[in-house]
């Protein structure tokens, strides 16, 4: 009985917390159309945090991809080269990441880059009594804050994801070419022609998801800053954790339905 | 003081209640435009709720607030960001946003909320930095600024707007005696020169004899006195005799109680 019902609280938990981010995005999409702030303002922060989530995203998103590329392409090969099928190569990188591998390692980075910036920035704000002073002018804290990173967030990872896709291939090429006797022209011929555009678009999809979870739990997390400096490491530690499980767990629904769906 | 004016702040039976524990304990009093009032009270005396609660920041709180004619325990969202375009808050802090220019700080309320000119919001936030002495500070950050300065640039804020009612919290604390006393004479220069209402929330007793035209002593959530601070010195309440004495509290843990409660 006991254990019933710290499951049931445990479940009421993760639901309302669920529901607060819900809440939290809701009103961060409403503060887009209707709050007091200047559209024109708004849009430049969005650009400012586009810049920061994205961009700069660019040069550590391109190596860790590329390297995994390789690495999927290496510990492909050593299974496909018994069954004498080494050529498959190119299929088995183009379709891992592209459909899991990029959308996931690409929301993994932005979460370790933004996801916890976000809550540090935020719960800052908080103990410094920024959160206040925006209250005070009139601002609303969640038009004014979280509304430019949900939108710089949502338009930065599918981008990203695109680009992670193309780099992974590209490290899965670098093999191709040294051990799989394919020429750079014919491993992407090959990729073209293993992909089809449902494997990049589920992926597109998937990071559009992972951007809406990242921005909400950094940002709540920042918002439910307690009182005092150490409480801004908590709610960094705390936000990556969250993002990262639950970024999983909604690869997991997200994959479990494209896969029922396509019966595939 | 002409007696047919309304006043600009006016509460009624204002409690605030932190769980079960009662912080202010129905207070009453008038503020009349242009006065400049200092609420003093010790650590815990609940001065602070006051504040949050004029300015709109708790919402917890059950009685009757009035601040420039709309009753903020009512007030619809839209009706309350009305109000705080008529209100400054300067914070004992300053809570300047970290990641602008203490010039963009100060042109922030009004580039969200006018429609004025570029060229115009630039006089302007020249003006009022002038008026506080940082005029050769404008692009510097708030991390580059000492604690007066922040101070006085948050004034410069709090200011942006015209505001009808000026709210200082705790202008003075945490600063050494030569910059406190420039800030009380920004507020006695302020004053003079601009048709606003002043609040003040201090503990410091030189500076409330120094500024204010009437003097409000709160003491574990009640008003004790409201009285013009000539009348306070000459007052016979043992606890604003404690008070202006300097006499320590019998009961000291009764202090660290309320403290606590604020922290929550």
């Amino acid at each position: 009985m006991e254990l019933l019902l710290n499951i049931g609280a445990a479940t009421e938990k993760g639901l309302a917390y669920v529901g607060g981010l819900a809440q939290l995005l809701g009103r961060a999409l409403a503060g887009a159309f209707a709050s007091p702030l200047k559209r024109s303002l708004s849009f430049q922060r969005a650009t400012h945090q586009a810049m920061a989530v994205g961009v700069s995203a660019i040069p550590v998103i391109s190596f860790i991809t590329f390297f995994i590329g390789v690495i999927m392409a290496l510990q492909g090969a050593y299974e496909l080269k018994r069954f004498g099928a080494i050529h498959l190569v190119a299929d088995m990188v183009a379709i891992s990441i592209t459909r899991e591998l990029g959308p996931l390692v690409t929301a993994i980075v932005v979460i370790g880059r933004s996801g916890s910036a976000f809550a540090a920035e935020i719960g800052t704000m908080k103990v410094t009594e920024e959160l206040d002073a925006i209250e005070t002018m009139a601002l609303h804290p969640i038009a004014f804050l979280v509304t430019p990173k949900l939108f710089a967030m949502l338009v930065m990872m599918p981008c990203l994801t695109i680009w992670a896709d193309l780099m992974g291939v590209f490290g899965g090429s670098v093999f191709g070419i040294i051990g799989a006797n394919y020429s750079f022209g014919s491993y992407f011929t090959a990729t073209r022609d293993a992909l089809f555009m449902r494997d990049v678009i589920t992926g597109l999809v998937k990071s559009i998801v992972f951007g809406l979870v990242i921005t909400g739990v950094g940002c709540q997390e920042g918002f439910s800053t307690g009182a005092g400096s150490e409480q801004v490491g908590r709610s960094t530690t705390s936000a990556v954790v969250t993002s990262i499980f639950l970024v999983v767990l909604v690869d997991l629904i997200f994959t479990a339905i494209f896969y029922m769906t396509s019966g595939m | 003081m002409p007696s047919n004016e309304a006043p600009i702040i006016s509460c009624r039976d204002l409690r605030v209640q932190y769980g079960d524990r009662e912080i202010l304990h129905g207070i009453s009093f008038d503020v009349m435009p242009r006065e400049t009032i200092v609420i003093l009270g010790g650590s815990g005396s609940g001065k602070s709720t006051l504040l949050r609660t004029l300015v709109g920041l708790e919402k917890r709180a059950s009685g009757c607030v009035w601040v420039t004619g709309t009753n903020l325990c009512t007030a619809s969202d839209a009706e309350m960001d009305e109000v705080r375009k008529k209100i400054g808050l300067s914070f004992q802090g300053g809570a300047l946003i970290g990641s602008m220019t203490v010039g963009e700080n100060v042109a922030l309320p009004l580039r969200e909320h006018t429609d004025l000119e570029e060229s115009t919001i630039e006089v302007m936030v020249r003006i009022k930095l002038q008026q506080v002495g940082l005029i050769k500070f404008e692009h510097f950050m708030p991390s580059q600024l000492s604690g007066g300065m922040k101070k006085r640039a948050a004034v410069a804020r709090a200011m942006a707007m015209d505001p009808e009612i000026l709210f200082f919290d705790e202008p003075s604390a945490g600063l050494d005696p030569v910059t406190a006393a420039g800030i009380d004479q920004l507020i006695l220069n302020l004053k003079e020169t601009h048709t606003v209402t002043i609040v003040v929330i201090t503990h410091e007793l030189a500076s409330a004899f120094l500024i204010a035209d009437r003097i409000i002593v709160l003491d574990a959530g009640n008003i004790i006195a409201a009285v013009p601070p000539g009348e306070l010195k000459k007052s016979t309440h043992p606890r604003i005799q404690q008070f202006l004495n300097r006499v320590a509290d019998t009961a000291a843990e009764d202090n660290v109680d309320h403290l606590r409660l604020f922290m929550e």
